[in-house]
């Protein structure tokens, strides 16, 4: 691999997918591709040379010359609410990566596969699903994801379109502030319960990913490790605020 | 930065100068985030114990209660992530790498960092020795949180984060430099955040 360096990137098309969330999509002709779960640099740069930077997973494999980034905005933040709030197609940004390694999932790391997601912590679990449904992949896959209600989830569309397709996934909501009245699924934080009704049992050898705010992820990555799942088989990574919960 | 791209509209949000004092490519947090690829290890504190092993005439072991017998030091640092956030003088207390490396006798140019759940990161002894590391167990006055690596992690607040080795469990000493976990999957073999030595080839 050799040395990362910034690359040019202009915004194409900016989505909301919930008020504080949304998918831009850039276009980045040098980009180098990526693997499902990876982040990207994003990096801005003021009129008089201020410059800012922060990582972003990348929501689904590069297509086209493009890469698509799913942003949080954060009140206190310095970049997230500019690509928020501000971007619109034609602007500007750099763009540096891929970065990270280990929270990856592709087809030949196989499974059974487990990806939990609280908040925007579902954006590299999309990532991989799109690349397990695009590669008509055959390893057995469940998602869980966590949301406050339904208008704060991400991406909810795409995961029902993806799991009618996928014949191999499985998809599973939990709502922990608001449901719909005819809402039928869970209604509750993520709970060691819930993982024994969802989750592959720990004698299957299962790969797990879990993203979310910290006290998500602690929790959850130690149900799965008293539900059997080897500590080596469980793959996190964690944001926000630590003992933030979505 | 490429050549003439600015992104319209942007200003930033510009703190005091303090911000001097940061590396470059850093900002300053008042939170603690946590960067770990795993669950947390939970080692019960009568089966831990911490090694110097590896290429060490007499290597040598501690338990929980004979490391706390070891004169503690506490430190007041900045520390630097190379997810990019910096949180200023943090107080550390633990046993200086020094004092450890004291009670054997090697010879080695490198060490490897190794942990509870598998971690391991790797630095040139150079990087350890001379008052610029540590073996931590508590942070600002009050034992290390597990998942900020409890009961001990390794402190090198020189280096970006990622090398201070939480839930470490002993250093192994060697002749040669051999990359540990995040060293093999892109991150810089040295870490040095005045450099911005963040991945390979920074």
């Amino acid at each position: 691999m050799g040395r990362l360096t910034w690359r040019p990137g202009t915004v194409l098309e900016s989505v909301t997918e919930t008020p504080r969330v949304k998918t831009l999509t850039i276009a980045a002709p040098e980009w180098p591709g990526h693997r499902p779960g990876q982040h990207v640099d994003v990096r801005l740069t003021a009129e008089d040379g201020y410059q800012a930077v922060r990582s972003y997973s990348l929501a689904a494999p590069a297509s086209n010359g493009t890469v698509m980034v799913t942003v949080e905005r954060l009140d206190d933040g310095e970049v997230s609410p500019y690509l928020v709030d501000e971007a619109r197609p034609g602007d500007q940004v750099e763009l540096r990566g891929p970065v990270g390694g280990y929270f990856v999932w592709e087809p030949a790391l196989g499974g059974p596969l487990l990806l939990v997601g609280g908040g925007s912590g579902i954006v590299p679990l999309a990532a991989m699903l799109r690349v397990h449904a695009a590669a008509a992949s055959d390893v057995p896959t469940r998602l869980l994801f966590s949301a406050r209600s339904p208008d704060e989830a991400i991406f909810t569309a795409e995961l029902d379109r993806l799991a009618a397709d996928d014949l191999q996934l499985q998809v599973i909501a939990t709502y922990t502030r608001e449901a719909p009245a005819d809402w039928t699924g869970y209604r509750r934080r993520v709970d060691r319960e819930m993982l024994e009704e969802v989750a592959w049992r720990g004698a299957d050898r299962p790969l797990a990913f879990v993203c979310g705010p910290t006290g998500f992820v602690e929790t959850v990555a130690a149900d799965l490790e008293q539900m059997g799942y080897a500590g080596d088989r469980i793959r996190t990574e964690r944001f926000g605020p630590t003992g933030g919960t979505p | 930065m490429a050549d003439g791209v600015f992104s319209r509209g942007f200003r930033g949000r510009r703190r005091a100068p303090a911000d001097a004092a940061l590396p470059p490519g850093q900002y300053v947090t008042d939170d603690f985030p946590v960067f770990s690829a795993g669950p947390t290890p939970h080692t019960p504190l009568d089966e831990w114990s911490f090694a110097i092993t590896g290429e060490a005439s007499n290597p040598r072991v501690w338990s929980w209660e004979a490391f706390l017998e070891l004169p503690p030091e506490t430190i007041t640092t900045d520390i630097h992530c190379v997810t990019r956030w910096s949180k200023l003088s943090t107080q550390w207390t633990g046993v200086s790498v020094d004092r450890l490396l004291s009670e054997v006798t090697h010879q080695a140019a490198y060490v490897t960092a190794f942990c509870d759940g598998g971690y391991t990161t790797n630095l040139p002894i150079d990087d350890l020795t001379g008052g610029k590391a540590w073996i931590a167990y508590e942070f600002d006055g009050a034992p290390l949180e597990p998942e900020h690596g409890a009961p001990a992690r390794l402190l090198v607040p020189h280096l970006y984060l990622w090398k201070s080795a939480k839930w470490v469990r002993g250093l192994r000493l060697m002749s040669e430099d051999k990359p540990g976990f995040w060293e093999e999957l892109g991150y810089h073999e040295h870490g040095d955040p005045w450099k911005e030595q963040r991945h390979w080839g920074d």
